[in-house]
């Protein structure tokens, strides 16, 4: 579904992104791991059309995007979300969902009829509120939710443009325990219609979610494969998971 | 809308209260006070709405009135041709303008806004064939809409309507799918862009929109005066204008029109000798230290503060 050949891009004298390869099938959800610095974010930065691709192609549902601007890859079923949140703030969390839904709904460049009037846009905010735990809160403004209901409203933002692939960047960031078992469940339910490109530091949710599993070092792959195989893998425990798992 | 039916009436019958009172003075005074409560509008659409300040809103305005000035020197004086040509080349301008202007970001924009500003402000200096420096007096009013737009009564009525009209316009813009767009991108212009709206094309539209609507000001203050002057264009009229946004309410519907009044009214009064005597030549330190009040105690402007007390 999603292919990245030799993905690269320096900022300055630093590569943040070395030569990266990927595969992402349709319908899995795979985990991307890797030490702070390896080049994460950046990479979804790339996928996502936010950072232009100093090299390689990167190619989605078999046409080529790597020149594609990000408006066009969304169109195209491709949305991201943020390790550090941003949703807009001053918007009632309805509002904010449903701004997302009218993204891929129709034109919006349309001046006349008022948005408040157009049921449909508002039914599927709801519904999309209701898949990411926030019913309770539609009405309230962004800004006075608690962290782990931005976090939960960050992840309803790209699910509510309809994406065929969604890039989670840490989504569980900051999270207490109980909050992490809500997105999780969410994961759990979201991967039956999408496909997942998770990116996260909780091994734990890593290793329960991901039908396979990229590790990330310096810029560069050093593995992919199952979560069993990345287990195994010397090199990956030498650089990245060490003592985590061998306990 | 219900301060707006309120509003309107009160407009509608303020010239035949100071013709009755015999002051007739203040209906062309009221008249200045509408064009601009139309500019400072167009300008809170991109300053308040979109979160773009611009520092050059002066040149789309002056632009406006220059073309009705020019027009009108050259023998064109149907409204019918001149106002739709101030229109256009205003919105012409702003798109020449906001092209370039929105690629950059924060304090490269405000300066970049206010140099584009600059450079039409001293093209019109140039301009011999019509004053120059000194600006060009119109050989009247424009003419059309079947009334004789020289009395000064008619003229108020009508360029009331047509502030009407832009309010009306700039309403359900800013409740329209486009008008939340436009929202989000002054929230978060990277998420916007991330959930998939090309940010770039709605900012323009943005800033061409209201700077059609400043050159409509403009083409209306030309007649206002029946003189042009490089004056419009200076950056001194697009600070006046934020000034007039900011006391009124950054992103408040009624922000400029309602900072237009506070102004133009205060400038009035203070400046005259009744309120300030002997002092009344420093009346601009009133106005400033209004201004810092306002800022510091209301940061939503009049408009803002008005909203809390109803409790909106």
């Amino acid at each position: 579904m999603l292919e990245l050949k030799g993905v690269s891009k320096r900022f300055g004298g630093v590569v943040a992104t070395d030569r990266v390869t990927l595969d992402v099938a349709q319908g899995e959800v795979h985990a991307l791991i890797g030490p702070n610095g390896a080049g994460k974010t950046t990479l979804i930065g790339q996928i996502s059309g936010a950072l232009a691709a100093d090299a390689g192609e990167i190619g989605f549902l078999g046409s080529d995007i790597t020149k594609a601007k990000q408006h066009e890859r969304v169109k195209a079923g491709l949305a991201r979300s943020y390790q550090i949140t941003s949703i807009f703030k001053r918007f009632s969390v309805l509002d904010n969902l449903a701004l997302a839904v009218q993204a891929r709904s129709g034109s919006s460049f349309s001046f006349w009829r008022p948005v408040a009037a157009e049921a449909a846009l508002f039914e599927e905010a709801r519904a999309i509120a209701a898949e990411v735990g926030l019913s309770e809160k539609t009405s309230s403004l962004a800004a006075t939710l608690a962290h782990g209901e931005q976090r939960a409203l960050e992840v309803g933002l790209a699910l509510a443009t309809h994406p065929k692939l969604v890039l989670l960047d840490e989504p569980m960031a900051g999270m207490g325990p109980e909050e992490s078992a809500r997105m999780i469940s969410l994961i759990g339910r979201v991967r039956a219609k999408v496909t997942v490109l998770l990116v996260e530091h909780d091994m734990d949710a890593v290793f329960r979610l991901a039908d396979r599993i990229t590790v990330m070092v310096n810029g560069r792959v050093i593995a992919t494969g199952s979560p069993e195989e990345i287990r195994a893998d010397t090199e990956v425990r030498r650089a990245y998971l060490g003592d985590e798992l061998a306990a | 809308m219900k301060p707006a039916i309120v509003l309107a009436l009160l407009a509608c019958l303020f010239p035949l209260a100071m013709q009755a009172m015999d002051q007739d003075f203040y209906i062309s005074f009221a008249t200045r006070v509408l064009i601009y409560a139309m500019a400072a509008a167009s300008l809170n659409l991109v300053l308040g709405y979109g979160g773009m300040v611009s520092f050059g809103h002066a040149a789309f305005f002056g632009a406006g009135a220059y073309i009705v000035g020019i027009l009108a020197v050259e023998g064109v004086s149907s409204a019918w041709l001149a106002w739709p040509a101030a229109v256009g080349v205003a919105a012409l301008a702003a798109l020449a303008i906001g092209a370039v202007s929105l690629r950059t970001r924060g304090v490269y924009f405000i300066m970049i806004t206010l140099a584009f500003a600059q450079m039409m402000y001293y093209v019109f200096v140039s301009l011999k064939a019509y004053g120059g420096d000194d600006g060009v007096a119109l050989p009247g009013r424009s003419s059309g809409f079947g009334v004789d737009l020289r009395g000064d009564l008619a003229w108020y009525y009508l360029v009331l309507a047509l502030l009407g009209g832009v309010l009306y316009l700039l309403h359900r813009l800013v409740h329209s799918r486009f008008g939340r767009v436009i929202e989000a991108i002054r929230e978060n212009e990277t998420r916007a862009a991330a959930i998939g709206y090309p940010v770039y094309r709605y900012k323009l539209l943005c800033f061409v929109i209201s700077g059609a609507i400043a050159g409509l000001a403009g083409a209306l203050i030309a007649n206002q005066s029946v003189y042009v002057s490089p004056s419009l264009l200076h950056w001194i009229q697009s600070g006046t204008l934020m000034i007039m946004v900011i006391l009124g309410g950054v992103g408040r519907f009624w922000g400029g029109p309602l900072g237009a009044v506070l102004l133009l009214t205060l400038e009035e009064t203070l400046s005259g000798t009744q309120m300030l005597g002997p002092y009344s030549m420093h009346w601009q330190l009133a106005v400033g230290a209004i201004l810092l009040a306002v800022v510091l105690f209301a940061p939503q402007g009049i408009a803002g503060l008005i909203a809390r007390r109803r409790g909106a």
